[in-house]
C-alpha cells in the first residue's frame, strides 16, 4: 500500500560576483560562502551540519561504492541548518538550499519559494559587505549555456519493499516527457556538435546533460533515474528517491505539478497500478528529442514498438492517475493537493495540445519562449544573438528589479505571508518541525543537526543524540506542547523519555 | 482557469459556441499583444546593457 509522499527540493543556484573585487573573492566557492555567511550573520546563530549519517555512495541497486568513490563532502565549507528546518550550504561551488521535509507538494512549493527569498535576502546582506560597485548575482537556473550544469533535485519518500526495478521502468516515461509541462526552457543547445541554429530553443534546461538511464552519478554521465540510496530515515522501511532530472522552476504552478504529479505516480507504483505500457525503447535519446522539439510533434518509440508524442505519454499517465484517484483515493499525497495537481496537470496538457501560448501563465518554457520570440522579432535578432541568451539567463535572475520571470504574468499560488513565515518557521507536518523549533529555541545547546538526528549539549557529559528516523514523527501535533513547555533541552529530553 | 478556457482555440465541434466566443477571443488576443508590447518595452529597460559581455562572463562551475 502506498505510503505518505513526504517530499522536498534541493536547489543549487548559479552565482556570479562582478565589480571591483579581488580574483579570490569572485571565485564561486568564496562567493557562495560569503553569501551564506552574510545571511547567517544577519539572521541567526549558526548550527553546524552533522555528517555522521551521510552515505552518498550507497546504491539503491544493493551495493556500495564507498570504497571506490570518496564522497565529495566538503566539510570545511559553510553548512548550516535553518530554523525552518532547511539546510543552507556550499555544494560544488554553488550555494544550495534543501527545503525541509514536507508532507505535500503544496507545502514544498511554499518552502521552495521561501528558499528563493532567503537567497535574495542573502544577496542583499552580501552586497553590503562587498566594496561599492560590486555585487553578487544568483540565478535559479540549471546551466550557464556553456556546458556546465547544476541541479534542482527532488526527494520523495518511497516504501522500501517496492522493487527498485519497478520504479525505474515505470517512472522513466514520466521523467522523459514531463518536461513539456514543467521544463524551464533554454535558449540554445549544449550537446557537443549541435548548434544554436539547429536548436535555437529547447524545452528543458537539463535534458542535454543526461547520458544514462540509471546510475549513481550526479555530476557526470548523469542518469535519468539516480540510484543514490541514502534514505536519511529508517532504511528497513523507506527509500528516499533522489530525482536529479528536473529543472529549477520559476513558475509556482510548475513546481507544484512537478512535485505533485511525481508523488502521485510514486504512490501508484507502490500500489502497482502503472504497468509497462508506456515504457520507452530509448529513454536517453527520447529525453533530448522531446526537449529539442517545442512544436511537441516529434515521435518517440515505446518498447512495444508504438510511436507516440510526449503529449500522448503525458495524457496516458494522467489518465492512469485519474483512474487511480477513483479506485484508491489520493491520501498518500494529501487529498486536496492531489486533486489540485491533477486539475492543473490536465489543464496544462489541454492547453499545450490546443494552443501552447494559452499556458504561458503556468509553464516556464512557454512563457520564456514567448518573450524570446517576441524580442527576436522586434529587434530582428537571429539565433545565436547574445541578447536572446541574456533574456534566458535573466528569466531566472533573483534580483527583483531584473528578474524576467516576475514580469511575464506567471500565476502566483502562494501568499507573501506564508512564504515569509516559511523563511524562519518549519512545516508543522513532519519531523522538520522538531528540528526547526529546537534550533530556534535552543541554538546554543544544539551541537549539530542533520536530517535524521540532532545532538544536544545538556550541560553534562555525554552529548545526547536524538534520532529522528521517522519522517512523520516530531510534528507540531505531537511535540509542539512538549517544546513550548520545556525550559531547557534537558527537560525536553527527559519528557521525550530518551 | 476561466482565462485559459477563453484563450483556447474553439474546436470545430463547438462551432455554435465559437460564434459567440469569437469577439472575446479576438479582443483577448489584442489585449495579449498589447501586454506583450508593454512587456518588451519593460524588458528593453531591464535587460543587461551589455548583453554580449554579460553572457560571455556568465560561467558556472559544474554541479550535481
Amino acid at each position: 500500500m502506498a505510503i505518505p509522499k513526504v517530499c522536498g527540493i534541493e536547489t543549487e543556484y548559479g552565482i556570479l560576483v562582478r565589480g571591483p573585487v579581488s580574483e579570490s573573492a569572485s571565485n564561486p566557492v568564496s562567493a557562495s560562502s560569503l553569501l551564506i555567511n552574510a545571511y547567517l550573520a544577519a539572521n541567526l546563530r549558526k548550527v553546524g551540519w552533522d555528517f555522521e549519517d551521510e552515505h552518498p555512495g550507497s546504491d539503491a541497486r544493493g551495493f556500495s561504492v564507498d570504497d571506490l568513490l570518496e564522497p565529495e563532502i566538503e566539510t570545511h565549507l559553510v553548512n548550516a541548518v535553518l530554523t525552518n528546518g532547511a539546510r543552507y550550504y556550499v555544494d560544488h561551488a554553488h550555494p544550495e538550499i534543501s527545503t525541509p521535509e514536507c508532507r505535500t507538494a503544496r507545502e514544498a512549493l511554499v518552502f521552495d519559494r521561501a528558499a528563493e527569498e532567503i537567497v535574495w535576502a542573502s544577496m542583499q546582506a552580501a552586497n553590503a559587505l562587498l566594496p561599492a560597485g560590486a555585487e553578487v548575482l544568483c540565478h535559479k537556473n540549471n546551466s550557464d549555456g556553456k556546458g556546465n550544469s547544476y541541479g534542482c533535485h527532488e526527494n520523495y519518500l518511497v516504501a522500501r519493499d517496492v522493487p527498485f526495478g519497478r520504479i525505474v521502468h515505470q517512472l522513466t516515461p514520466h521523467f522523459v516527457t514531463r518536461q513539456i509541462v514543467v521544463g524551464a526552457g533554454k535558449v540554445g543547445c549544449e550537446l557537443p556538435g549541435v548548434s544554436t541554429v539547429d536548436v535555437p530553443f529547447q524545452i528543458s534546461q537539463r535534458a542535454d546533460f543526461f547520458e544514462e538511464e540509471v546510475g549513481l552519478e550526479t555530476t557526470l554521465k548523469r542518469p535519468i533515474i539516480n540510484t543514490r540510496d541514502e534514505p536519511h530515515c529508517d532504511a528497513s522501511k523507506y527509500r528516499r528517491l533522489h530525482v536529479i532530472v528536473g529543472d529549477a522552476n520559476m513558475s509556482e504552478t510548475a513546481t507544484l505539478v512537478k512535485l505533485g504529479a511525481t508523488s502521485i505516480l510514486l504512490a501508484m507504483i507502490e500500489d502497482d497500478v502503472v504497468g509497462d505500457d508506456w515504457a520507452l525503447a530509448n529513454p536517453v535519446a527520447a529525453i533530448r528529442h522531446v526537449s529539442h522539439d517545442p512544436s511537441l510533434q516529434r515521435l518517440i518509440t515505446l518498447r512495444n514498438g508504438r510511436r507516440v508524442t510526449a503529449l500522448e505519454v503525458q495524457w496516458g499517465l494522467l489518465e492512469l492517475a485519474l483512474k487511480y484517484e477513483r479506485s484508491h483515493g489520493l491520501e498518500p499525497v494529501g487529498h486536496d493537493v492531489g486533486r489540485e495537481v491533477l486539475a492543473l496537470w490536465e489543464g496544462i496538457l489541454t492547453g499545450l495540445e490546443n494552443n501552447p501560448e494559452s499556458v504561458a501563465h503556468q509553464v516556464d518554457w512557454v512563457a520564456k519562449r514567448r518573450v524570446v520570440q517576441a524580442y527576436a522579432a522586434r529587434h530582428e535578432a537571429q539565433p545565436g544573438d547574445a541578447r536572446l541568451k541574456a533574456l534566458d539567463l535573466q528569466y531566472h535572475d533573483l534580483r527583483r528589479d531584473k528578474c524576467l520571470a516576475r514580469r511575464v504574468g506567471l500565476d502566483v499560488l502562494t501568499t507573501d505571508a506564508e512564504v515569509h513565515d516559511a523563511m524562519t518557521n518549519p512545516p508543522l507536518t513532519t519531523r522538520a518541525y522538531f528540528r526547526g523549533r529546537c534550533l530556534a529555541k535552543w541554538p546554543d545547546e544544539i551541537v549539530a543537526a542533520n536530517w535524521d538526528s540532532m545532538v544536544f549539549d545538556i550541560g553534562r557529559e555525554p552529548l545526547r543524540r536524538v534520532p529522528m528516523m521517522e519522517p512523520l514523527r516530531g510534528t507540531a501535533e505531537s511535540v509542539a506542547r512538549l517544546i513550548d513547555e520545556s525550559n531547557t533541552p534537558a527537560e525536553l529530553l527527559a519528557r521525550l523519555g530518551s | 482557469m476561466a482565462e485559459r478556457t477563453q484563450k483556447q482555440k474553439p474546436t470545430p465541434s463547438r462551432t455554435e459556441e465559437s460564434v459567440d466566443a469569437a469577439p472575446a477571443v479576438v479582443g483577448g488576443s489584442d489585449k495579449l499583444k498589447a501586454e506583450l508590447d508593454d512587456l518588451l518595452d519593460e524588458i528593453d529597460d531591464v535587460l543587461e546593457t551589455n548583453a554580449e559581455d554579460f553572457v560571455k562572463s556568465y560561467v558556472q562551475k559544474g554541479g550535481q
